[in-house]
């Protein structure tokens, strides 16, 4: 009992004397959300793809590095990155205020506006007043769900979703009146989609960096410089040599870098 | 670690424990409604009136209640009728979770009483159902009278765990846009980032209910057990008794 002490005693240290040292980033444990179309979805047979997917392993090509996706839902996505379950996370995450007091960002990596969903027909406008007693669909914890909860938390009820998916089925089930989300998330995911048929987009598209912040970036842990470093030199030089628009033009027919 | 967020939000939390409250009292009440046929057609010998609540309780016991809730919640809620029917201006309330977490769980825990019902009811001493018989009583009598009083007496025990198993179960409505607690703990969490004091917070409202649960169920064990308890003691202690444990 006492040698198994010690032993355990001994790796501990061990394990906290290579903690200590400066690390080398051999490899990079990347979360990714996995139910967030055409960002990121796992396709029947299990596999990850998506636009997020394929950024991240054209950075981790472009940096040299073993890349290891790791799923997480959202709402846990920075708790979970902060407890070391993995070391970024790539999955069209807003660079917000709230954020950045939790996580450290990289420069962003995209950046597209947010809209509303309504029914066909269903002559919802996007005021204050033709908002009054609707309900609206966000994801949970996104920057939609701040946007709506802030603006408009006083005319609308807002339902929170886990996943984007959970609230397309709400709204094709009748459920919710509108949704809020990312435009390009909304289109591919939901609109292009069957069940997404009878729906539209309405009102203007949503920028105001207040809420909907600067893009959407990589989130690091705080403080790890150099891993920020190797990624923003990664972005640029994937905008550089072309990478990164053959990757968009996989998915998208303009220019979802912005200005 | 900063409690302010659950402080500057409480009433954000006491939302949550008010739905959680009817959610769970209401699921309770209509399950036990259901349970007490249920439990007494399952003792029955015919397998016409036995086999339907066995196959009943056989699938919601055999299954989670996440499963039960997702197949009434994002089931139910695509088949085109269902679809239909809440557009109605009658059934608007259709459009609204609570009522499907409230459906599922009813029938979830109506599954796991009518279960505990029936091995009280089965676990009747046969003498005490000749003598009613031999009174003369008819066989609603019968159990109106006899088996059924002491058949929720010697359930409740059993019962009482499942009410608590009901209580923490409610927290999955949260997954279903519900705001109960588990709701509000999460909104918090995902506003202010801080999952330690969202849920610590969370899971301290839940250990109130739980043991206010405990005490009532002791309260109602020490009065219907009386006649178990030692002779020698009076009803004056008894009585000490019963308000200490309150």
């Amino acid at each position: 009992m006492k040698k198994l002490i010690a032993a355990v005693f001994a790796t501990a240290v061990a394990v906290g004397a290579v903690g200590a040292e400066a690390k080398d980033w051999k490899k990079v444990r990347i979360g990714v959300e996995g139910a967030y179309p055409p960002f990121s979805q796992v396709t029947a047979d299990g596999k990850l793809v998506g636009f997020d997917i394929d950024i991240a392993n054209a950075l981790c090509d472009q940096m040299k590095v073993e890349c290891e996706l790791v799923t997480q839902d959202w709402d846990g996505i920075i708790p979970a990155l902060n407890a070391r379950k993995y070391d970024a996370i790539i999955a069209s995450m807003s660079i917000t205020p709230e954020r950045k007091e939790k996580v450290d960002f990289t420069n962003k990596y995209y950046q597209t506006p947010a809209k509303f969903v309504r029914k066909k027909g269903s002559g919802i406008e996007i005021t204050q007043d033709g908002l009054k007693g609707k309900s609206v669909g966000v994801q949970r914890a996104t920057i939609h769900d701040n946007f709506v909860t802030e603006v408009y938390g006083d005319e609308v009820e807002v339902k929170r979703y886990g996943t984007q998916d959970e609230a397309y089925l709400d709204m094709v089930a009748g459920r919710v009146d509108l949704l809020l989300a990312d435009s390009i998330a909304l289109e591919d995911g939901f609109l292009k989609t069957d069940s997404g048929k009878d729906y539209e987009f309405v009102g203007p598209d949503f920028t105001d960096p207040q809420y909907f912040g600067e893009g959407a970036g990589i989130a690091i842990r705080k403080g790890e410089d150099e891993l920020r470093e190797m990624l923003n030199a990664a972005i640029d030089a994937i905008r550089a040599n072309g990478v990164y628009k053959s990757i968009q033009d996989k998915y998208f027919d303009f220019n979802v870098y912005g200005s | 670690m900063d409690f302010t967020p659950v402080i500057d939000n409480f009433d954000l939390y006491l939302e949550g424990l008010w739905t959680t409250v009817r959610l769970v009292f209401f699921a309770l009440v209509f399950g036990f409604v259901l349970a007490v046929p249920f439990a007494i057609m399952r003792t029955s010998k015919n397998p016409a009136v036995n086999g339907p609540v066995w196959a009943f309780t056989y699938f919601f016991r055999g299954t989670p209640l996440l499963v039960q809730m997702f197949l009434v919640y994002y089931g139910l809620g695509q088949m085109q009728f269902m679809i239909e029917l809440s557009q109605q201006p009658a059934f608007e309330f259709l459009q609204d979770a609570y009522w499907y977490a409230l459906f599922a769980f009813t029938l979830n825990t109506a599954a796991y009483t009518t279960e505990i019902f029936r091995g009280a009811i089965l676990g009747t001493p046969y003498g005490e159902v000749e003598a009613a018989r031999a009174c003369g009583m008819s066989k609603v009598q019968i159990y109106r009278r006899v088996i059924l009083p002491s058949a929720f007496r010697r359930a409740l025990p059993a019962y009482s765990n499942e009410v608590i198993f009901m209580l923490h179960g409610s927290a999955i409505a949260s997954v279903i846009t519900i705001v109960d607690l588990l709701g509000a703990a999460r909104i918090i969490n995902s506003r202010y980032f801080t999952p330690y004091e969202a849920f610590i917070s969370v899971g301290v409202l839940y250990f109130c209910i739980t043991f206010a649960l405990i005490g009532g169920f002791k309260l109602l064990e020490n009065r219907w057990f009386a006649h178990l308890r030692p002779r020698e003691e009076t009803t004056a202690k008894r009585k000490t008794k019963v308000s200490q444990a309150a």
